[in-house]
């Protein structure tokens, strides 16, 4: 595929990085009439979400991501992603918790066990607050001056949170920078809920559950969408890679020029505007204007570089934290494993609160943890009946692991390998046998792979002080750059995650501009 | 013992020490960027007169000094500073400045090229972390030389005289422009810079030589007025001639406290050193901003003040009521005859012409409160032509 | 008799408010539990001839307005600022710290040449910060769910105080106030004995971990003190902290205020949903207008109110405002001056802070032993021998040391701490100390071990926590204690709250005492006198 390619007066806007966002952000584009050039590195798009290489002949591996938990409803209803392909195995996939007390399933506000009424109140208190903030995540974070806000929108979302009411306000500035483990201590007993609300709250993070500012991470997943069902877990037919499958051909239709295996160079900038750009292979690409979702410190410190930026700038961003904690364990399997429950859900592997923090305390030190907790999808078990058979396979989040361990990172690969395999054996007694094929991605392995700094999902931690005008930075919060017709999108940016609200919110800010 | 202590002498004595504090009579000394340095031999008046009339010696080690080399130091000081440095070549000195991301002085200093790849930076204030901080991303080294280079200022109308004297032909030598020249077993650099306004040169030699150059330039120097001169005399040489000072006359920005108290290259009549054609610096979008939405809130200018009383730390109002600024330097001149004052001016009144001063001034412990109108004038106030002039004069 | 006041509890804060309410003219009554008073800012001779500062034991953040209100200095308090300190390296070598400037960046730059530079960037970056936050602590915080004209006012004066600030500045006091220290430092610092020596103070006191996020407002909270106009500095109270105490009680007792030792509370007495006096433990009943607790939240509600007085909405929020203690406290008396072999000899630094702590992941394995329920194995300490400055304390030649200890948990692997637990803890810090000073166990002639155990029981913090409740952002400001009565109040009238558990928390800062008594009087509509508000920073 790759070839010459005639650009000159071709193309108003070059987006780099064919993940959610940057289809998000092109189709949008594309929609609004502008000529848009969406490159890829890599053969398939889908960043995050794209299919990669089978872990064994005839075992298709899942993506990097394994469960959908948010989509803009703006992309997906002006994506229309269902006409082109997005279809769901599940679309509201219960949770289990394993256990050795026995296993809890919850779906939404419902949990099994003695603290139901409490899990449920929780959760609804959590929900009111999750949807009061759930606006302020479909526009560009407020700026700390008189000038250049929103203030219409802005007080609206203001109002929204108001009118929880006195009590619910007060208690909503009490939590929103609360830990995750002290509301679980507060609010529950059960040690299986508790560990549910801490798990999920630092799924992604580089923190464990006792740190301060965690439960606003659970808030915004509560934030999350798909289909109109709320705060819902989703798994698409043909997983992720399905649903990235649909937003590329949306993103197609609409009018975006794809090009994959196109892995850019550098960004060319003339009289401190952005020229166009220069791809590996040597191909020159001219464009008005490059948007980037392949996150703020590649793009910004290697395809621009520190000679077109100030340096407290650089240094920011170079200090910007970027630390992956999470690492994905795919398992090629001869049969479907036996964890005691119904393998149609989302398995959270973690006894209790403890449990998560003592499997964050050693990565702190770049060291593995003896029991790492996880969160396990078994794909197969959706197919299970159809034809062919689907070979069985298990995809795993596991946290924590080190991005830049002491032990080297080979020692630590297989240190953390052998504790996740220990780990499931004690869960799914004999999974052990059932083996053909372990392939581990650490975070360093996810970032070679994936381009994402620090391995970390999010292109930079997603934690208070690196969120909303904070995210990346605040003199790059709303998506421009200093570098006239250089816009950043992607997870870096406001909201972060792979919803593809920050590639929406960046399209609108550049049309918006008038750029 | 594991580690020394260094609260017994907090200061470093310069390599000049030995022959600075033999000569100091008074031995009055002050601190500067952690040095002892001699603030008056003896008799401030008489060291100053030496610096327009005949010589002087100023010990300038303190001076921070960073060098910078590698491939990629031209490209890294361009992005760093606001002159443009391919119009710096080698053996020249460009005074320069920089500026933090939002446009605001962090330093001004003199920039020497010594060879194609390599560069002395001095400066009144310490700057590791920044410099550090731009060289990222850059093939470059930068390390500070402040304790491995002594630096002496020779200045004043029979400086040239003094070197010539002393062995160092320096007649071709002009303004902004180093040579070296063998001393002893090394290399002594001379450069024709200083800090009086006046003709004049300063010395880079390694400490082991620097008592060896002291002696030598004393007795050399002596039939031509050579004296050393503390840094009393040389604050009122550098106000006469006009000259910024860090933390005197402006506060560089990574040390304001106050957000409101640092200054734009712009708004202290520094513009003309920014090449806004050169490719980007740091601030240089920041200050783009400012000079096309004329957004300078202050602006330098130099005074003329009636009377004789030193305005020193004075209020500037205009049409004697609102408050317009404030005086950073001030001196009755004695070069010049002239009251002269480097002053902060709100941009709003910096065109006007209805300004005053009010100045305090202690007599017999009383204060006399004088309201007088000033007059801007010219910076440099004092600009001989002897400075510029090469070959130099010979006194 | 029928008081105007009776306040429970002779610490720093009840005392201060005492001392306010009398000076408006109110007749005032304090009882304290102890035989003595002072609460944690005190001095106690527990072995003869040495004053100890048994729990609190520095000074710095004492608001200034205060001390000159009450007039301190006449009932002679004495603030003696101190010099020096180290850390002593695992390696044999040491980071000093020097007051004079020049000494102390060349100290710094024998570690690392940049970070010497760095430190200037990084003081003057807190100081912002400092100069930010200090006009809020003499404020009652807003309550910003009320529509009330005064939160309202309260709430645009803070917008206005954070106008004068760039939009940077504010995301940068964003991220301040939410990071943790040691990501704060990594954008500083590259050395780790440096990056050590001032994440300190972000853990002093408190539950968390120099890598926890929240962990950089601690900082601020040990910072944003001075010593006579020199912010961030700390010094000693001549004669121990119990000189504070000791001057507050002498002031009240001045304008005829009445101190009754050896008193302890029993029940507040509560009459148609106001209180109406305390009732002691003995039986005997104090009556009076209003009752003003200086114990903390808890303490004061869940132990000594009614709970059918109280909306159980309140109950549930008391009960859940953490408490959790982290630190303990060695105070040791010495044959002479112990001598470290490190340190150069006659060297500043035994008069200011010493530390063996030489890297954040030390401090941070501490605090993960104190997570899993025990004290720390390698514990961090903050030893100083105030009588290097002050001789007052000890018999000539004799010094008294104070070692701080983090981390200590409120209780040992679930269960209450034992006397074996003390003693192991004890042995673990002096063991500490003596692989850094050989000999120095021989010079120990009396030791008090304070675990929260003892805190608890002794001065009556719940859990043993110093701040009367953790300074985490769902316990600062309006949150403090409890949301919707940051203001002093209780859902009982005339029944106040006037301790650290209220804003702006715990040290020895006195501003919650000086923010309750201005409610008090407000509320009581009487004017208040000699009361300062925040002095301008200029």
């Amino acid at each position: 595929m790759p070839g010459p390619f005639s650009s000159t007066g071709t193309t108003d806007v070059v987006v780099i990085g064919a993940g959610p966002n940057g289809l998000a952000c092109a189709a949008r584009l594309a929609q609004k009439g502008r000529r848009v050039t969406l490159l890829e590195a890599e053969p398939e798009p889908g960043g995050g979400a794209r299919a990669l290489p089978d872990i064994a002949p005839g075992w298709p591996s899942p993506a990097l991501a394994h469960l959908v938990r948010h989509i803009d409803p703006r992309v997906e209803a002006a994506m229309d992603l269902s006409r082109h392909g997005l279809d769901w195995m599940a679309a509201d996939l219960p949770t289990t918790v394993l256990s050795p007390q026995g296993h809890l399933t919850l779906r939404g506000d419902q949990a099994e066990g003695a603290d139901a009424a409490a899990w449920a109140a929780l959760h609804r208190r959590l929900m009111s607050f999750a949807a009061a903030l759930e606006p302020f995540r479909q526009m560009p974070p407020p700026r700390l001056a008189a000038s250049g806000n929103a203030w219409g929108q802005l007080a609206r979302n203001a109002l929204g949170l108001r009118k929880l009411g006195a009590t619910e306000f007060r208690e909503f500035l009490r939590l929103i920078l609360i830990n995750a483990h002290d509301v679980a201590q507060d609010e529950l007993t059960d040690p299986r809920l508790r560990a549910a609300l801490c798990f999920d709250a630092t799924l992604g993070a580089w923190a464990g559950p006792r740190s301060p500012n965690t439960l606003i991470l659970y808030l915004d997943r509560l934030a999350g969408q798909i289909a109109g069902g709320k705060a819902a877990l989703g798994l698409p037919r043909d997983g992720l890679p399905g649903l990235a499958r649909a937003m590329a051909r949306a993103a197609q239709a609409s009018g975006v020029t794809l090009r994959t295996n196109a892995r850019v160079a550098r960004i060319e900038i003339a009289n401190d505007r952005v020229a166009g750009l220069v791809l590996t292979d040597g191909t020159a690409i001219s464009a008005p204007l490059v948007v980037s979702a392949i996150g703020p410190k590649p793009t910004l410190l290697n395809l621009v570089g520190p000679r077109h930026l100030d340096a407290g700038m650089t240094t920011r961003l170079r200090h910007q934290k970027s630390r992956g904690g999470a690492a994905k364990l795919h398992l090629a399997l001869s049969d479907l494993p036996d964890f005691g429950t119904d393998p149609k859900a989302r398995l959270i592997l973690a006894e209790d609160e403890h449990a998560v923090e003592t499997a964050f305390n050693p990565v702190k030190y770049g060291e593995v943890p003896d029991a790492p907790v996880m969160e396990i999808v078994l794909p197969s078990a959706f197919t299970g009946g159809q034809a062919p058979a689907a070979p069985h396979v298990l995809s795993a989040i596991v946290q924590f692991a080190p991005h830049a361990p002491r032990a080297g990172e080979d020692t630590a690969r297989a240190a953390m390998l052998a504790a996740c395999l220990a780990r499931l054996e004690r869960a799914a007694p004999g999974i052990g046998k059932l083996i053909v094929k372990a392939d581990l991605l650490m975070p360093y392995d996810i970032e070679r792979k994936f381009g994402m700094a620090g391995g970390n999902w999010h292109h930079g931690e997603l934690s208070v002080e690196q969120m909303l005008f904070l995210r990346p930075l605040p003199q790059l919060s709303r998506y421009a750059t200093p570098v006239s017709g250089l816009w950043l999108t992607g997870a870096g940016t406001h909201p972060g995650g792979m919803s593809g609200a920050a590639g929406w919110n960046a399209a609108e800010a550049i049309l918006e501009a008038g750029a | 013992m594991t580690g020394p202590r260094f609260d017994t002498a907090p200061l470093l004595e310069t390599p000049f020490h030995p022959r600075t504090t033999a000569a100091n009579r008074l031995q009055n000394w002050a601190g500067w960027s952690g040095y002892r340095t001699a603030g008056c031999y003896g008799d401030s008046e008489m060291e100053h007169s030496a610096i327009r009339n005949a010589a002087t010696l100023y010990d300038i080690t303190p001076m921070t000094k960073y060098r910078i080399a590698g491939p990629e130091a031209e490209a890294c000081l361009n992005r760093l500073t606001l002159r443009n440095l391919a119009k710096l070549p080698v053996g020249s000195v460009q005074y320069t400045a920089w500026t933090d991301d939002a446009g605001k002085v962090m330093d001004d200093g003199t920039l020497f090229r010594i060879g194609p790849d390599r560069f002395r930076l001095c400066c009144q204030e310490r700057h590791l972390p920044w410099l550090l901080d731009s060289a990222q991303g850059f093939d470059v080294e930068i390390a500070d030389e402040t304790e491995a280079v002594a630096a002496v200022a020779l200045q004043g109308p029979t400086s040239a005289s003094v070197l010539t004297a002393a062995g160092f032909d320096v007649s071709a030598l002009k303004p902004f422009r180093m040579q070296d020249y063998p001393f002893r077993d090394g290399r002594l650099l001379i450069s024709r810079t200083g800090f009086t306004g006046d003709l004049g040169y300063e010395l880079w030699v390694a400490p082991t030589d620097a008592v060896a150059l002291w002696d030598h330039l004393m007795a050399q120097g002596a039939p031509f007025g050579l004296v050393p001169a503390g840094t009393e005399a040389v604050m009122l040489a550098r106000t006469e001639a006009g000259f910024l000072t860090a933390n005197l006359d402006f506060i560089p920005a990574q040390q304001a406290l106050r957000e409101d108290r640092v200054r734009s290259p712009l708004e202290l009549g520094l513009g003309w050193m920014i090449d806004w054609d050169k490719g980007h610096f740091t601030g240089r979008r920041a200050l783009l901003a400012e000079r096309d939405g004329q957004l300078s809130r202050w602006a330098i200018v130099g005074l003329d003040i009636p009377g004789n009383v030193s305005a020193e730390g004075s209020v500037l109002y205009y049409g004697k009521k609102r408050e317009a600024g404030f005086i950073t330097a001030a001196c009755w001149s004695p070069t010049l005859k002239r009251n002269l004052a480097i002053a902060h001016v709100a941009a709003r009144y910096a065109a006007c012409d209805d300004l005053w001063v009010e100045i305090y001034a202690q007599r017999e412990l009383q204060y006399h409160k004088l309201m007088l109108p000033v007059r801007k004038t010219e910076r440099p106030f004092f600009a001989p032509d002897r400075r510029r002039a090469t070959p130099p004069g010979r006194f | 008799m029928i008081w105007d006041a009776v306040i429970l509890g002779a610490g720093h804060n009840g005392l201060v408010t005492a001392c306010y309410l009398a000076r408006a003219g109110m007749k005032v009554c304090v009882v304290e539990k102890n035989d003595w008073i002072g609460g944690a800012a005190v001095s106690r001779e527990l072995t003869p001839g040495f004053t100890y500062s048994n729990c609190s034991y520095v000074s710095s953040l004492f608001r200034p307005e205060i001390m000159r209100d009450l007039e301190l200095p006449r009932h002679g308090l004495q603030i003696l600022p101190y010099e020096g300190g180290a850390v002593l390296k695992e390696d044999g070598g040491f980071l000093a710290m020097y007051r004079d400037h020049d000494a102390n960046r060349r100290e710094f730059a024998r570690h690392s040449p940049r970070d010497a530079e760095a430190y200037d960037i990084y003081s003057r970056d807190v100081q912002r910060h400092c100069r930010f936050i200090r006009p809020l602590l003499l404020r009652t915080p807003a309550d910003p769910a009320s529509f009330r004209p005064r939160d309202i006012g309260e709430l645009i004066w803070i917008g206005k105080h954070m106008s004068g600030l760039s939009e940077q500045q504010i995301a940068e006091m964003v991220r301040f106030w939410t990071m943790s220290i040691s990501d704060y430092l990594d954008h500083y610092f590259e050395n780790p004995v440096i990056k050590a020596y001032l994440a300190v103070s972000a853990i002093i006191g408190t539950a968390l971990g120099p890598m926890s996020p929240g962990s950089a407002y601690v900082l601020l909270h040990h910072y944003m003190g001075d010593v006579d106009g020199n912010v961030g500095a700390w010094g000693f109270a001549r004669g121990g902290m119990g000189a504070i105490t000791r001057a507050l009680a002498a002031s009240f007792t001045a304008t005829g205020g009445e101190i009754r030792t050896g008193s302890p509370v029993g029940k507040v007495l509560v009459k148609n949903g106001r209180a109406v006096g305390v009732a002691l433990a003995n039986g005997d009943e104090i009556r009076a207008k209003r009752v003003i607790s200086n114990m903390d939240v808890k303490r004061t509600m869940l132990r000594h109110v009614e709970e059918a007085e109280l909306p159980q909405d309140y109950v549930s929020s008391v009960r859940r405002f953490k408490t959790r203690g982290s630190s303990g406290k060695l105070n040791i008396a010495l044959d002479a001056l112990p001598r470290f072999p490190a340190l150069p000899e006659g060297a500043p630094h035994l008069r200011g802070d010493l530390h063996f702590t030489d890297s954040i992941e030390r401090m941070e394995r501490a605090y993960d032993d104190w997570k899993s329920g025990h004290f720390s194995r390698d514990p961090f300490q903050d030893v100083m021998i105030p009588t290097t400055i002050d001789p007052t304390m000890t018999p000539p030649g004799k010094h008294f040391m104070s070692c701080f200890v983090q981390y200590a948990p409120p209780k040992i692997e679930g269960r209450d701490w034992t006397d074996a637990d003390r003693d192991a803890f004890g042995r673990t810090c002096l063991d500490q100390i003596e692989r850094y000073s050989p000999g120095f166990k021989d010079l120990v002639l009396h030791v008090e071990v304070r675990t929260p155990r003892e805190l608890e029981a002794e001065v009556g913090l719940t859990d043993g926590n110093i701040f009367q409740g953790e300074l985490t952002f769902d316990q600062l400001l309006f949150n403090r204690p409890v949301p919707g009565y940051a203001n002093y109040r209780t859902p009982v009238r005339d029944l106040w709250i006037c301790g650290s558990s209220t804003h702006p928390g715990g040290g020895v800062m006195g501003a919650p005492g000086r923010n309750a008594a201005a409610e008090i009087l407000r509320d009581a509509k009487r004017p208040a006198r000699d009361m300062s508000d925040a002095w301008a920073v200029l």
